[in-house]
């Protein structure tokens, strides 16, 4: 996969900047477009990593009753599948994306910092595979969910908590660091004439999700430090014999853990902010109300983190303000499906693999936000609480939201990353496979959850056999249609039809400008901005 | 183009990512205040409160309901000698509860209290209390252990019952060792 970027051969200008040969080239590379790369493939690979817990989630609750792994592993499958999939697939996709993308469009030449650009991806390894190693110690890795709640990580888990928080510290040292970058970058590096109002939508979610990156990873840095003094060195954070209070930890978890959602899901807007436009052939529907709406948001999800502890014994008054608060983000995040639906409205459409996951995007990410209102409602919270639809809302918002924007942007600007178009046939059985499972997968968990199936537990009543065994179907077809991808994806950076510049024929903003492969440095001298 | 200084953006960026991280700590003494201002999660007052303007509300009683159960790692028994009670509010109250060390050692222990229904916390008072200061025994020594409280005639209309429960933890390991030594000398 390493001609994914470039071919120096094919830019002799460029003659001088070439990169060492091998795999020092990917060690030592700090050119945002192999830094991209590195992290997109990482993201792969740990996505299939954490689909394989998921897959073994699945193959448990295929039937009621304990048949192929004991409770313990269970819940360390589940622990770790989230944890890989949040801080694993998810954000380093992003990041990869960033990294690709904002210097093309924004016409820089690379990004701001690149050395520490270069730390940024290669600590991450580290950290997971410290993580993924600690499955295999004694006493088996960390089981008390990837929210980690004290007292279960701080008195009643295993010295795994140790290497978790260690991981955990050095994913979030990994993000802190790809988030100042994204920063440094879009204020320092524009091109002339490219002002804050004409910066593409991918930019500006990206600048928002970096500081809620910078804002909220410190604080979950806090969290797993002071779970690691309150197990190991007498401290009472979380312990009420020491005067402390384990309420307090879910506090400060969801302080971060709230912001942490957005920050994987506004560059998915900004994802599909690119595509539907494009093939639509339309200017994008409300650009300034996008970039405001993005802002509300991102300023709103520091006021409501304690809708995910309604249980815990709040006053009214306080269930009350965050119940509010957070059925006001239905009103930005409507703005952004309307402008997306206002968009294709009389647009010249075609039905690309791209348009197809933005559009399932759109659909089914619309679904996920709605069950989030539900979950909104405090009265129904207690009951929905620690549920199957609680599993279902966010898998909905993650899977169908995040990963759909990710695998979309993959499709979009694969062309202008290999200089090959992909098989579009293979595109979209790709698309249909996973549309069709994924519903097959997520959708059966609503009624499940609703009947009263709990979350986070290996055996189930046998009322929900049926439904549980037909989520396993779906689950275990969806996992396989991504094989799909991975085929597709070495076809493309192999060989195919030659892409132009544009690519695309409705394709508008810098990185259309550059050849398809883009030269190693993007724009050496700075581009002409509209 | 000369290459734009990225020093200052820099710096202030991580100065941002510093102060989160102390943010995050600073969460630990604001949950604090903000518990003790509002009674939230039915933290009471680890003060003791004086009862000079409390005027026993006659016309109105309260049931105030007693809970006691030792750490699941606490050897001790730990017990209320009264279930519950009827109060007026303002009218100040002594109850015992007892406590007995029944190990070969001595042993320290703090009980940490908290009210059911969160909200009634403000208006619980206590003038004097076991879980005010940590608790001594030898081995096998028992003890009567004090709460003096009155409940504040502004309790709103719909609490009819307060329940007070304390958790009783060991935390001999987390006492200082002169005072350990000291109970040891004094044979108090």
């Amino acid at each position: 996969m390493s001609t994914i970027s470039t071919d120096p051969h094919h830019h002799a200008d460029h003659g001088h900047h070439h990169p060492p040969a091998g795999l020092k080239r990917w060690f030592y590379t700090t050119n945002h477009k192999d830094i991209g790369t590195l992290y997109l493939l990482f993201a792969l690979t740990m996505f299939f990593i954490g689909g394989a817990m998921a897959m073994v989630i699945r193959a448990e609750l295929f039937q009621p009753g304990l048949q192929l792994v004991e409770p313990a592993f269970f819940n360390q499958m589940t622990t770790v599948h989230g944890l890989i999939m949040v801080f694993g697939a998810v954000m380093p996709a992003f990041t990869g994306l960033a990294n690709w993308l904002i210097p093309m469009m924004i016409g820089a030449p690379d990004m701001a910092l690149p050395r520490m650009n270069n730390w940024s991806f290669w600590i991450l390894p580290f950290a997971f595979a410290i993580l993924l190693m600690s499955l295999f110690m004694e006493g088996g890795g960390p089981g008390f969910g990837w929210t980690f709640y004290a007292p279960l990580s701080t008195k009643y888990s295993g010295d795994s908590t140790a290497l978790f928080v260690f991981s955990v510290h050095i994913m979030g040292i990994s993000s802190i660091m790809g988030a100042i970058n994204v920063i440094v970058t879009i204020f320092n590096l524009r091109a002339p004439g490219m002002t804050w109002m004409k910066m593409p939508l991918f930019v500006w979610t990206w600048l928002i999700t970096a500081f809620l990156l910078i804002a909220v990873m410190p604080v979950l840095a806090g969290t797993v430090t002071m779970v690691l003094t309150d197990k190991y060195f007498g401290t009472s954070f979380f312990d009420a014999a020491g005067g402390g209070d384990p309420v307090l930890f879910q506090h400060i978890f969801w302080f971060f853990g709230h912001p942490e959602v957005y920050i994987m899901i506004l560059p998915a807007f900004g994802i599909v902010s690119s595509i539907v436009p494009t093939f639509s052939r339309k200017p994008l529907f409300g650009y300034a109300s996008m970039v405001y709406a993005t802002s509300s948001i991102a300023l709103l999800s520091f006021l409501v983190w304690a809708h995910h502890m309604f249980t815990t014994g709040m006053p009214v008054f306080a269930e009350l303000f965050f119940m509010y608060c957070t059925m006001l983000i239905a009103v930005p995040t409507g703005v952004k499906v309307f402008n997306w639906v206002a968009t294709m409205w009389r647009g010249a459409l075609t039905f690309e693999v791209p348009m197809m996951f933005a559009i399932a995007f759109i659909v089914l990410f619309t679904i996920g936000g709605f069950s989030g209102l539900m979950l909104a409602i405090t009265p129904a919270d207690f009951q929905y609480h620690d549920t199957y639809f609680v599993v279902a809302h966010f898998h909905y918002v993650l899977v169908t939201g995040a990963i759909f924007s990710i695998i979309a942007a993959a499709y979009y600007w694969l062309p202008k990353w290999t200089g090959h178009m992909y098989d579009e046939t293979l595109g979209q059985w790709h698309f249909w496979c996973s549309l069709i499972s994924v519903n097959v997968l997520f959708f059966p968990m609503h009624f499940v959850g609703l009947a009263g199936m709990p979350r986070r537990i290996p055996d189930y009543a046998l009322q929900f056999a049926d439904f549980n065994a037909l989520i396993s179907i779906g689950g275990f077809a969806f996992g396989l249609s991504q094989l799909l991808f991975v085929w597709l994806l070495v076809k493309c950076i192999k060989g195919g039809q030659p892409a132009t510049a544009q690519v695309w024929e409705g394709a508008e903003g810098l990185e259309w400008q550059l050849s398809s492969p883009p030269p190693y440095h993007s724009f050496t001298t700075p581009p002409d901005v509209k | 183009m000369t290459a734009p200084n990225h020093r200052p953006l820099l710096l202030k960026l991580m100065l941002i990512t510093g102060g989160m991280f102390g943010f995050g700590y600073a969460l630990v003494p604001l949950y604090d205040v903000f518990c003790d201002l509002t009674g939230l999660n039915g933290k009471t007052s680890s003060m003791a409160a004086t009862a000079d303007k409390a005027v026993a509300d006659l016309k109105r009683q309260v049931t105030i309901e007693f809970l006691a159960k030792p750490d699941p790692k606490m050897p001790w028994v730990f017990q209320p000698q009264t279930r519950q009670i009827q109060v007026h509010p303002g009218e100040i109250k002594l109850v015992y509860y007892e406590a007995e060390n029944p190990t070969q050692a001595l042993m320290v222990a703090q009980a940490v209290p908290s009210v059911s229904p969160g909200q009634a916390a403000l208006y619980f008072n206590k003038m004097e209390c076991f879980c005010f200061q940590r608790q001594t025994l030898k081995a096998g020594e028992k003890l009567l252990m004090p709460l003096q409280f009155y409940v504040d005639p502004a309790l709103p209309e719909q609490f009819s019952t307060i329940t007070l429960s304390y958790t009783l933890y060991d935390v001999t390991q987390h006492s200082p060792a002169a005072q350990v030594a000291a109970v040891y000398q004094t044979g108090k």
